[in-house]
């Protein structure tokens, strides 16, 4: 079983990469400069994390067909996007839409960062006290304790 | 035979390294002496056992014994010698043994040449690193032993993965685990700390190196990834933000924050527990880049090991070993004071915001290669994160790292004056302004990312110029001065110089072909002329042959510019026939300047034309060369004196460092 998902496997990467197959491209360099793009955030829904405009699998090959048909029909980038959403689900998109389910994902980075902020501000501001307190002039006890040791 | 001598020597190992775990550690909290003492003879001795495994098991791969499972299961007879010796780790057993030797080097190492290591430090160091070992002998030993035996043995091995039988992809796995178990030994010293309680510059001296060493080894193994990705998939890609590259990628940032870290410990003696809790990270998330290689959580293009119940295993070590030490952590850490005092505005202070760029853009790599699991294991959905979220959500903290790098680097110690380092880079800045608005003037699109890029680029190579100039002191000391004064500078300043230059000359490379790869693809015949980016590229025909354990298919291209050659260029298509598996070779004229890059399609049913890819990719070989350079600083910064083995016993107190 190992054996047979690990050829598997194999042979998915393996497959030459010649991705974008030239039948495939459109005349109109402009659209088809877009088709590529929008290629770039689809997933192959077959492979790990690659993109149908990496892909060599049938499947990728379909749907970057697809992309293309719905260029020429006049549809915006958008709206290619959202055709694909609804036939597919999101899984499709590389780059997940914001959502409340992602917004962990999408706000990990600015939230670590400012967090990150606030802990480094709170070390400066509580360590400049502690330092002043060190500082600080000896209480009459404390000064009279050091005679004690000095003078004796 | 030698094989089951292998198999019974790795028992031995795992024997010795119990008692590495329990006798060093009771010692050191006893103050028992002899005790302690013990750590470095076992620690000496499970080297030798885990080598003399090692040993029998490249020697089954490079005598091609097919009764041993693992050697049947990725080797071949009619393998290039190179590629039995590679395949040793080319599997998953062979690799959790390189692991493991890898780890028992380390813990050699720290054996004999810690002879001025605190006792006691040293022995509570081996024994964590004992701890390590321990559970991973007892994984290979319980669920991946290599040394399983094939009953009745098959006449001719299965071949190794075609797509490892390349040299780039042969010792990357080395280089990676050199760096996810060189961390372990920061995390051997961190964890030790904690049991000691005690934080202090000597302590940061004896850490900072091992971290060097494996960043160095981590810089070098992606890099060498990322290369053979560009050569091997086919289509230039050098980096695809696949799970298995994240999991080498977030070590790798949280060892650049911790390296820099360390530096404040050692110098001026803060920032002790966020060190701590960097070298535990750090390492953490290398025993999550081994979970996600290893067990079928994550399968991705590159994990070559899908197996649930070792992923169970890999999960409990790593769950006992986060939290375990995390605990201690919180336990410990308060009571770490800092003595330095400084202001925002300081080297420090740059530092520290390194630190936050780094470990913020690993925890957004993190989120990003986990979040499908989670959302799935939460709610069921299934979501991809890809390249786009990356680029868009991890590239801007990189940014400011790369606008910040060279203002920090040249901020004093303890508080500094903005304003005169500012008004010491104003021609890096001046300049890096300049090639931005060159760049911009002279593309056709409004795209930012090449004049942006660039400029960054320019930025922190001219503001490691402005410190060379800076540190020369040449206005006062004049040139050959100047030159003398530089060639003077401790090696750790010239390691970070280099390293800071190499990153610059890295992100050109990216930012160059990003903005300006010219791509080509179409039908071709024999006599075609392909026109791309001022270059003929001529098809010439297709050959065919055979290789030692292949079958292939070579397509011959002459490039031409004006007229004049500029190369020949054969790339491949290759079949293996033991494995059934087609590869293709990418053709490859490397240049400083660029890169044309060729690969052959497949053939059309006319049987004339093949389908051609064709690629002019500018300053791409400076994404790695640069890597190169970093790591190369790194190296210099490792040859330092101060950290030379006995440097502080011998010469007595360190010579006064000048400032890095």
């Amino acid at each position: 079983m190992r054996r047979a998902l690990l050829l598997t496997l194999a042979l998915m990467i393996a497959t030459p990469a010649a991705a974008v197959q030239p039948d495939e491209m459109l005349a109109d360099p402009a659209l088809e400069t877009r088709a590529r793009e929008i290629s770039k955030e689809l997933r192959c829904l077959v492979c790990q994390n690659e993109s149908i405009d990496d892909s060599n699998a049938e499947l990728a090959r379909d749907l970057r067909l697809l992309v293309r048909e719905r260029l020429t029909e006049g549809d915006s980038d958008a709206e290619v996007l959202d055709y694909l959403v609804d036939r597919y689900g999101e899984f499709v998109l590389l780059k997940p839409r914001f959502s409340i389910a992602n917004a962990l994902l999408w706000l990990t980075g600015p939230l670590a960062f400012i967090a990150g902020l606030a802990v480094f501000a709170t070390y400066l501001a509580r360590r400049k006290p502690r330092a002043a307190e060190r500082e600080a002039p000896l209480s009459p006890e404390e000064k009279a304790e050091l005679e004690k040791i000095v003078g004796s | 035979m030698i094989s089951e001598l292998g198999h019974f020597a790795l028992c031995l190992a795992f024997a010795v390294s119990l008692f590495q775990v329990v006798v060093p550690l009771v010692g050191a909290s006893r103050g028992w002496s002899d005790w302690m003492g013990a750590a470095a003879p076992a620690a000496l001795a499970q080297f030798l056992l885990v080598g003399l495994s090692f040993a029998a098991l490249t020697h089954a791969f490079v005598t091609s014994d097919f009764s041993v499972r693992i050697v049947a299961d990725n080797s071949n007879s009619l393998m290039p010698m190179l590629f039995k010796v590679t395949g040793t780790w080319g599997n998953h057993e062979g690799s959790m043994l390189l692991w493991v030797l890898i780890l028992s080097i380390f813990g050699a190492m720290v054996a004999a040449f810690g002879r001025n290591l605190p006792l006691g430090l040293k022995a509570r160091a081996l024994s964590v690193q004992a701890m390590i070992g321990g559970a991973f002998f007892a994984f290979i030993l319980f669920t991946s032993n290599p040394f399983d035996r094939l009953d009745p043995a098959p006449v001719d091995g299965r071949d190794l993965n075609p797509l490892l039988q390349d040299i780039g992809l042969a010792i990357h796995p080395p280089f990676l685990y050199l760096g996810y178990v060189g961390l372990s030994m920061a995390f051997s010293f961190a964890v030790a700390a904690l049991i000691e309680g005690r934080v202090d510059a000597a302590w940061a001296r004896w850490v900072r190196p091992w971290t060097l060493a494996a960043w160095v080894a981590l810089t070098i193994g992606i890099m060498l990834g990322s290369y053979w990705a560009y050569y091997e998939l086919g289509w230039g890609g050098w980096w695809f933000w696949d799970p298995v590259e994240n999991a080498s990628f977030m070590p790798w940032l949280v060892a650049g924050a911790l390296l820099h870290s360390a530096i404040v410990v050692e110098k001026r003696s803060a920032l002790k527990a966020w060190t701590i809790l960097l070298a535990i990270l750090a390492f953490s998330l290398s025993l999550i880049g081994t979970f996600l290689v290893r067990s079928g959580v994550i399968t991705s293009v590159h994990a070559f090991a899908n197996d649930p119940e070792r992923g169970v295993f890999i999960l409990a070590i790593i769950a006992v070993t986060i939290i375990g030490s995390l605990a201690l952590f919180a336990m410990r850490a308060p009571a770490m004071r800092a003595d330095g005092m400084f202001r925002p505005v300081s080297r420090e202070g740059g530092l520290v915001l390194n630190n936050l760029l780094f470990a913020t853009s690993a925890a957004v790599v993190f989120t990003g290669t986990v979040a499908p699991l989670v959302r799935e294991f939460m709610d069921g959905a299934k979501i991809s994160v890809g390249a786009p979220f990356f680029d868009l959500a991890f590239t801007p903290f990189m940014v400011v790292a790369l606008v910040a790098l060279p203002v920090g680097a040249m901020l004093p110690w303890k508080r500094a004056d903005l304003g005169a380092v500012l008004a010491r880079l104003w021609w890096a800045g001046a300049g890096a302004l300049a090639i931005g608005g060159v760049v911009w003037g002279l593309q056709t699109g409004t795209a930012l990312l090449a004049p942006v890029g660039l400029a960054l680029a320019a930025w922190v190579i001219l503001g490691v110029l402005a410190e060379l100039v800076e540190r020369g002191g040449f206005k006062r000391a004049g040139l050959a001065g100047g030159l003398r004064r530089l060639g003077a500078l401790p090696r750790a300043d010239w390691g970070k110089l280099i390293a800071h230059a190499g990153m610059g000359l890295t992100v050109m490379g990216i930012a160059a072909i990003t903005a300006w790869e010219a791509e080509d693809i179409r039908l071709a015949s024999p006599g075609d002329v392909i026109p791309i980016s001022g270059y003929d590229i001529r098809f010439d025909g297709v050959s065919q042959g055979e290789g030692p354990n292949f079958v292939f298919q070579r397509g011959h291209f002459t490039v031409t510019r004006n007229g004049a050659p500029v190369a020949v260029l054969e790339p491949e298509k290759r079949v293996y026939p033991v494995q059934g598996m087609p590869t293709t070779e990418a053709a490859i004229d490397t240049g400083f300047t660029r890169d044309l890059y060729v690969v052959l399609g497949d053939p059309q049913t006319d049987g004339q034309a093949w389908a051609v890819r064709s690629y002019v990719k500018p300053l791409a070989v400076w994404i790695w060369l640069g890597a190169l350079i970093m790591g190369l600083g790194g190296i210099v910064s490792l040859t330092d004196r101060r950290y030379r083995v006995g440097a502080a016993s011998r010469r007595g107190p360190a010579a006064p460092v000048a400032a890095e």
